[in-house]
């Protein structure tokens, strides 16, 4: 299996890995027709064949109360996995909330396309940095529609 | 080079679940499974099979087919590897198969904690071979199975003579199975 597979033992500080994490985050965040509409701009993908799925199960999502308690059971989530292989042995895993079962399987080819050194800063500028920013702007956009909300407990402060 | 499982993963699974079932009610009967996966060599089309059917998170799998083989199984079974094959509860031999007695037995009050020996041999042809008597088979039924250690049947015996404990066999040849459940008595001849 190429690349670490979800289970597995993570190998340490590589920044590969890192860069992997974040291409892999960003695509679990896209919708398949934000993807698709990237991968119009770029040369088609290898063709690939699927290992696995598309397939939706549940999954239990895990939490620890303050970040380091005893951990909990929060709830079930939809996931929806998939797995694919490139000719050449590449292998590209995708595991994205909910269950559309088009956008694992393009983030999935995408994971397997980015592994390859010579597509992987065509593919980054192209498609996973202008979903970044597109997220980016998204959650600014909620923020700042908090933050005019907020309130401030000055009395709180000035009785004393 | 990652290979895919079951091409579809519920329906094949269920398909070989029945050839098992059928194979263990009436042992010595050989069975085809219908659509079985490319699975990475040594392993054959049947026995990997009826590990993919069979092994899942809870159920420890030992096998000697090497590395490729174990990265398959793991990926699409999902199931833990064990260390030796004493504490499998699946092991699966592609060449010399481990000596019965070295398997789980399973013990007095839970028998069904003991090891599924999934053997992948050269051959199996009904019709001659052992003579195979017991639950499931109105008289006898015979089998040939060509590449067993020649001694195997006094391993069966002595398998046998532990009942209720002991190690189920599911003998398998390209995709073809048959099984030896515990309940089963073995003559040559």
């Amino acid at each position: 299996m190429a690349g670490p597979a979800p289970g597995s033992t993570p190998a340490g500080p590589d920044p590969d890995e890192a860069a992997r994490r974040r291409w892999m985050g960003v695509l679990a965040r896209a919708g398949a027709a934000e993807i698709a509409a990237r991968l119009d701009q770029v040369p088609p993908l290898p063709p690939h064949r699927r290992l696995r799925g598309p397939e939706t199960g549940l999954v239990m999502a895990r939490g620890r109360q303050g970040g380091d308690g005893a951990p909990f059971n929060l709830g079930e989530m939809t996931v929806t996995r998939c797995s694919v292989r490139l000719e050449d042995g590449t292998v590209g895993h995708a595991y994205v909330a909910g269950r559309d079962a088009r956008q694992a399987e393009l983030a999935a080819m995408l994971d397997a396309a980015l592994q390859d050194p010579t597509r992987r800063d065509a593919l980054l500028a192209a498609v996973i940095e202008p979903l970044a920013a597109a997220q980016a702007a998204a959650a600014a956009r909620v923020a700042a529609k908090a933050a005019a909300t907020r309130v401030q407990f000055f009395t709180m402060a000035n009785m004393r | 080079m990652m290979r895919a499982g079951f091409a579809d993963p519920v329906l094949d699974a269920q398909a070989c679940f029945r050839a098992v079932l059928e194979a263990m009610a009436r042992p010595g009967r050989v069975h085809r499974v219908a659509a079985p996966p490319e699975p990475p060599a040594p392993l054959a089309a049947a026995a990997a099979a009826v590990l993919l059917t069979l092994a899942d998170a809870d159920t420890p799998a030992w096998l000697d087919a090497g590395a490729g083989a174990e990265a398959w199984l793991r990926f699409h079974a999902g199931c833990p590897l064990a260390a030796s094959p004493a504490q499998a509860g699946f092991v699966l031999a592609c060449g010399a198969p481990p000596r019965l007695a070295a398997l789980a037995q399973g013990t007095e009050e839970e028998p069904h904690r003991s090891a599924t020996l999934i053997l992948q041999v050269k051959a199996l042809e009904p019709g001659a071979g052992w003579r195979l008597t017991g639950p499931g088979i109105e008289r006898e039924h015979r089998l040939l199975v060509e590449g067993m250690p020649p001694d195997f049947p006094a391993q069966w015996a002595a398998n046998r003579a532990g009942f209720p404990c002991g190690v189920d066999v599911i003998l398998c040849a390209g995709d073809r199975l048959a099984a030896l459940p515990r309940t089963t008595a073995l003559e040559i001849g």
